[in-house]
């Protein structure tokens, strides 16, 4: 069963801009996708209407075989725990502490008044150490976020998430504000995380290369449309190309040749 | 290259011609409202001199003024108690009607537009004259003066609590939202912590501006420090009024370097 089914979504902004034009798109469990695409492309759109932060202008979105279009209230905060997110800026709470953001990650699941007022139960609290740990993070557990590095403050994000017990994680350009190394631990902690909890992920990412390396499948996305889906290693030059509506030598992927 | 130069040159020249012109404005325009008021330069300044003089010779507290210190300071606490009082409570009502107001937070865009609108009014109609207003249906009460910096200090406080929001919440409200947080969870794990210290410091330079407004606004009500301030003043009794005004300062210099501790400490 697919965890996540796109039918024919479609996004207008302000009845002009289409982001997004009837776009159909399957994931399986336990896939490991990325999208790439031109800024502006609408990358950030379909990202966002998967978990509903955005709302298709038409179409379907059916996570884990339930019809999400148009749940709300509870329903939706129950759909949104099963998708973590991890953005390019990180979006933690700067003024807390590390542990307090990943705890975050189980306010869906908890009642108003005590996810409002921060009660967490022993064993919430047990996992999100567990989860910092495991992302080795667990000497920053008590620091204020604003004091982390970018590297770790994305890892912070990857472990809110996580808290979250997702069926699918959902990353927003997750290195666009990494340097190399960073972005190589970044990679290498979701690409750990795909394979060992069976957790499917669904990134956008800038990075030609770092989409072909890492992913075993990879969306084209061009002014709204899908205009590749298929295996990272049948992605050819071709292709980057056409995805980018650019020519030979103009991206700077063509300088290392 | 050379056309470079010649924009750099204009660009130069343009920023000069606009200090000049505006130099030129300021002038003209004092000129005109010396000549409309009968304001004579020459003689206003000249007349510094004497008035310190006679500040100087009238108004050096005495030893009979510091004979009314303790009952001077029973009413310096008072106003400074009331002014935390009215700062307190304005803030609390005015960070919920800021979450109404505020664009990531807002509930519905009329009721927004509405919140905005009455924080406005309230902000812009200075307090002494909802002192004036107020004693009307309260008397000459500290309630009075309660309510009159209640209602600006709440207006000022919304509008910047509603700034202060927007700029600070929008990335982690998504993610909050995308992890499935309800409204109520968002504002208290995203936002309050994200903006409790610039919340704080408004807070702070709310008491000191309301210790000196309730000064003014006392004279009106016949409550607290202001009201000592208008007894002495209209005995003659200068020293002592100058006492209290000192007293004021004091307290009102004692405040900010305290609550610039306090900055330091939550940023």
């Amino acid at each position: 069963m697919p965890v996540l089914e796109l039918k024919n979504i479609s996004k207008t902004y302000d009845n002009v801009t289409k982001a997004l034009q009837d776009v159909s798109i399957t994931v399986e469990e336990g896939e490991f996708v990325s999208i790439i695409g031109p800024s502006g492309a609408g990358k950030s759109t379909l990202l966002r209407s998967v978990n509903r932060l955005v709302d298709a202008t038409q179409g379907a979105i059916i996570l884990d075989g339930q019809d999400i279009t148009h749940v709300r209230g509870k329903e939706l905060r129950r759909v949104r725990t099963k998708t973590g997110m991890i953005f390019q800026h990180y979006n933690l709470v700067n003024r807390l502490s590390v542990i307090e953001n990943v705890l975050h990650g189980r306010l869906g699941h908890k009642s108003a008044v005590s996810g409002a007022f921060g009660f967490y139960t022993e064993s919430e609290k047990e996992q999100a150490f567990f989860i910092l740990e495991r992302l080795g993070l667990t000497e920053q557990a008590y620091k204020r976020c604003d004091e982390l590095s970018g590297g770790q403050k994305q890892r912070v994000g990857i472990a809110r998430a996580l808290m979250q017990e997702p069926k699918l994680i959902l990353c927003d350009e997750p290195i666009a504000s990494l340097d190399p190394n960073a972005s190589r631990i970044i990679m290498d902690y979701l690409s750990d995380i795909n394979k060992s909890m069976k957790i499917t992920c669904l990134l956008n990412l800038h990075q030609v290369d770092v989409a072909v390396k890492y992913s075993e499948r990879i969306i084209g996305l061009t002014a709204g449309r899908v205009t590749y889906d298929g295996p990272a290693q049948k992605l050819d030059r071709k292709m980057i190309y056409e995805i980018y509506q650019s020519h030979e030598g103009q991206l700077i992927t063509d300088m290392k040749e | 290259m050379e056309k470079r130069r010649t924009n750099e040159i204009l660009l130069f020249q343009k920023r000069k011609l606009v200090f000049t012109a505006a130099a030129a404005v300021v002038i003209l325009l004092y000129g005109m409202a010396s000549f409309v008021t009968e304001y004579d330069t020459l003689l206003g300044l000249s007349s510094f001199p004497k008035a310190f003089k006679w500040i100087i010779v009238n108004m050096v507290p005495n030893a009979k003024a510091l004979e009314r210190l303790p009952n001077i300071l029973k009413k310096l606490t008072e106003t400074a108690l009331l002014s935390v009082a009215v700062t307190v409570c304005a803030a609390i009502c005015a960070f919920f009607f800021a979450l109404l107001g505020s664009k990531t937070t807002r509930v519905n865009p009329v009721l927004a537009g509405s919140v905005r609108v009455v924080a406005a009014f309230f902000r812009n109609v200075p307090d002494v004259v909802w002192a004036i207003l107020l004693m009307f249906s309260f008397g000459q009460n500290v309630l009075t003066g309660f309510f009159a910096m209640f209602l600006t200090t709440f207006g000022l406080l919304t509008r910047t609590f509603i700034e202060t929001i927007d700029e600070v919440s929008n990335d982690c409200v998504e993610a909050l939202h995308a992890a499935g947080a309800n409204y109520m969870q968002t504002v208290f794990q995203g936002i309050l912590p994200s903006s409790i210290s610039e919340v704080i410091t408004w807070i702070l330079f709310m008491i000191e501006t309301n210790i000196r407004s309730s000064t003014l606004i006392g004279i009106l009500t016949g409550t607290g420090i202001g009201y000592l301030f208008d007894l002495y003043y209209k005995r003659l009794d200068y020293p002592s009024a100058s006492l209290v005004v000192m007293s004021i300062v004091i307290l009102v210099i004692l405040l900010e370097t305290i609550s610039g501790g306090i900055r330091k400490v939550i940023l």
